[in-house]
């Protein structure tokens, strides 16, 4: 039996064990298994045990068994306003850090698609903030942001601007400091994939426009952006949701405070579950997130519904 | 296209800006790595260290097992890297060549799996493994780490079957081959650098990931480097800078080759997926 000689069965039928005899099927199950079953096993499984859990009022540690409590956990999240001052401050955080970092990257990767001569060095710079662990990078931003012996501080200092600040554990500074950092850490990912997009924006019809007495200005808006917008959407969708799922930078940053200023959802159910062993509780928190970024994408998927209806010449 | 001068002034200037903002925080770490703790009790803190010294990275190791937890980051990152590629390429394949139920319902999967809020995932995981007895081990970490990379490897290969021609594959049968023939000895070939970008590409997410191995592992001797990292921290937030800027620099090396090395690729592949789907 040939990949070539069989006919071809209807797209839409699934490949499974009833398939009629002869079909290549068998082969397709044998090789997906492998991982199929971790999936199933390690990832969709825990998932909707996760979901169930939201149910129940499982702790860490506990003794008696665990019960079904109904919605009561949600009735509970409700009214903690604590947990609704993350949430915001979530989103702060991840509109704080998608914005300004698209805009960045966008200019970056309009800059890095011209011919310039620094271009190689500006990419093999972009590898740093991408490959680093967000450890590290927390680690490394503590430094430069450190009272004392931190460079940004004394650069200030040497330009006649203030005389130290503690920008992490300032009240007001905290959250903008560490949405520098989240800036700078996802910058690079976001400049590579719009540059990607711009390169396959064909050239001819920039010199079309051009040689029409087009300005920079209109052709970025009838040439460039109409091709780019597909994965501009797409990495806007990815960071955002990225940013608002976040926790290593800002567990290293600042673990939350001053305050709970910079305490993000996924730190705040992380401390209700393993600091508190609040695990019923915290697996609620984990449904309302996926609700509002499930809420999140709808938004921004009927969106680039609308604009390809539009013709997508229109931002 | 003609750019004037003042233009190109405008965007030399914007570069060099982007330059220095990428490249100073981590020029600053590795000056901090070299200072003795003289110069880093300075009040007006210089770039290069007047008196250079290694005593950093020796207290760093004096201080926390890095050793140990470089080793159980290497045993992680290459364990999940293999198993992952292993059982993520022929799935790749299948998604890649046939336009199944399943194929479209992985695809699904992949992309619903970066919208998880990890919370939702570990407490689930954290219990079963806890059951299984793999809490604070190192091959418990690398099943989650599995898992955890395999929607992006799946993203990447799939990308790198599809651009395997198909007619290649059809020649092959056409001469005779069967099935599994010609997948060992046609289509792997060709696949081969995908593979390896891919699995270097696992490697360097586990060796980076933090919040499981936080949740997972327990004790000292178990941790991996980015947790143990943050014990230089100590609790109150009070560092020991030298040590700390040290032990941070040393953990990044090893990620920062193997990323320059695949850098190119990762973006093919990731494009590849991304622009297709």
């Amino acid at each position: 039996m040939t990949l070539v000689t069989e006919p071809r069965r209807p797209a839409r039928r699934a490949p499974g064990p009833d398939a009629p005899r002869g079909a290549p099927d068998h082969g397709a199950w044998f090789l997906v298994l492998p991982a199929l079953i971790p999936i199933l096993v390690l990832s969709v499984g825990p998932l909707l045990y996760g979901v169930l859990l939201a149910f129940t009022d499982a702790q860490s540690g506990r003794t008696e068994p665990t019960e079904w409590i109904g919605a009561l956990n949600f009735r509970d999240l409700l009214h903690d306003t604590l947990f609704w001052e993350s949430f915001r401050i979530g989103l702060l955080w991840a509109v704080g850090v998608t914005v300004p970092q698209f805009l960045l990257a966008l200019g970056l990767a309009l800059l890095l698609n011209q011919n310039l001569r620094l271009r190689w060095l500006a990419r093999a710079l972009a590898i740093i903030p991408w490959a680093m662990p967000e450890v590290v990078v927390g680690i490394m931003w503590r430094l430069v942001y450190n009272a004392d012996a931190g460079i940004l501080n004394e650069t200030l200092r040497d330009l006649g601007l203030g005389n130290g600040h503690d920008w992490l554990s300032g009240l007001g500074t905290a959250l903008p400091a560490v949405i520098v950092v989240g800036v700078w850490a996802g910058m690079p990912q976001t400049t590579v994939a719009l540059l990607a997009g711009l390169q396959n924006t064909p050239r001819e019809l920039h010199e079309a426009a051009a040689v029409d007495g087009a300005g920079a200005w209109r052709r970025f808006r009838t040439v460039t952006w109409p091709a780019l917008r597909p994965v501009a959407l797409a990495i806007t969708a990815l960071n955002l949701i990225w940013n608002f799922n976040s926790f290593a930078l800002v567990y290293v940053l600042t673990n939350g405070g001053p305050g709970g200023r910079t305490r993000l959802p996924m730190l705040f159910a992380y401390e209700e579950a393993f600091r508190y062993g609040q695990f019923g509780y915290a697996a609620a928190m984990g449904c309302v997130m996926v609700a509002v970024i499930s809420i999140l994408l709808a938004v921004f998927l009927v969106g680039r519904l609308r604009g390809e209806a539009k013709g997508g010449d229109e931002a | 296209m003609r750019t004037s001068t003042a233009a190109r002034t405008g965007q030399y200037a914007a570069l060099l800006a982007y330059l220095v903002f990428l490249a100073f925080p981590f020029l600053w770490l590795i000056s901090i790595a070299f200072k003795p703790p003289r110069e880093l009790a300075s009040l007006h803190p210089t770039w290069i260290p007047e008196d250079p010294t290694l005593d950093n990275f020796r207290q760093a190791f004096d201080e926390q097992p890095l050793l140990r937890a470089g080793l159980n980051s290497l045993l992680a990152a290459l364990g999940a890297a293999v198993i992952a590629v292993l059982i993520a390429t022929p799935m790749a394949y299948v998604m890649a060549r046939r336009r199944g139920r399943l194929a479209k319902a992985a695809t699904g999967w992949v992309v619903v799996s970066q919208a998880f809020p990890f919370v939702l995932l570990i407490i689930p995981l954290f219990l079963v493994l806890k059951n299984l007895g793999l809490i604070n081990s190192v091959p418990g970490l690398v099943m989650v780490y599995v898992v955890w990379s395999l929607p992006f490897a799946l993203w990447m290969l799939t990308g790198y079957v599809r651009a395997v021609p198909r007619e290649l594959e059809e020649a092959a049968a056409v001469d005779g081959a069967g099935r599994l023939r010609t997948l060992v000895s046609v289509t792997a070939p060709l696949l081969a650098p995908g593979i390896v970008a891919t699995a270097l590409f696992a490697f360097i997410t586990a060796w980076n990931e933090f919040f499981f191995a936080l949740v997972l592992l327990k004790t000292p001797e178990k941790q991996t480097l980015p947790v143990i990292l943050t014990h230089f921290l100590g609790a109150e937030g009070v560092a020991d800078l030298g040590p700390l800027a040290a032990a941070a620099f040393l953990a990044t090396l090893p990620s920062l080759v193997v990323f320059a090395l695949i850098q190119r690729r990762i973006t093919g592949g990731m494009l590849a997926g991304a622009v297709k789907s």
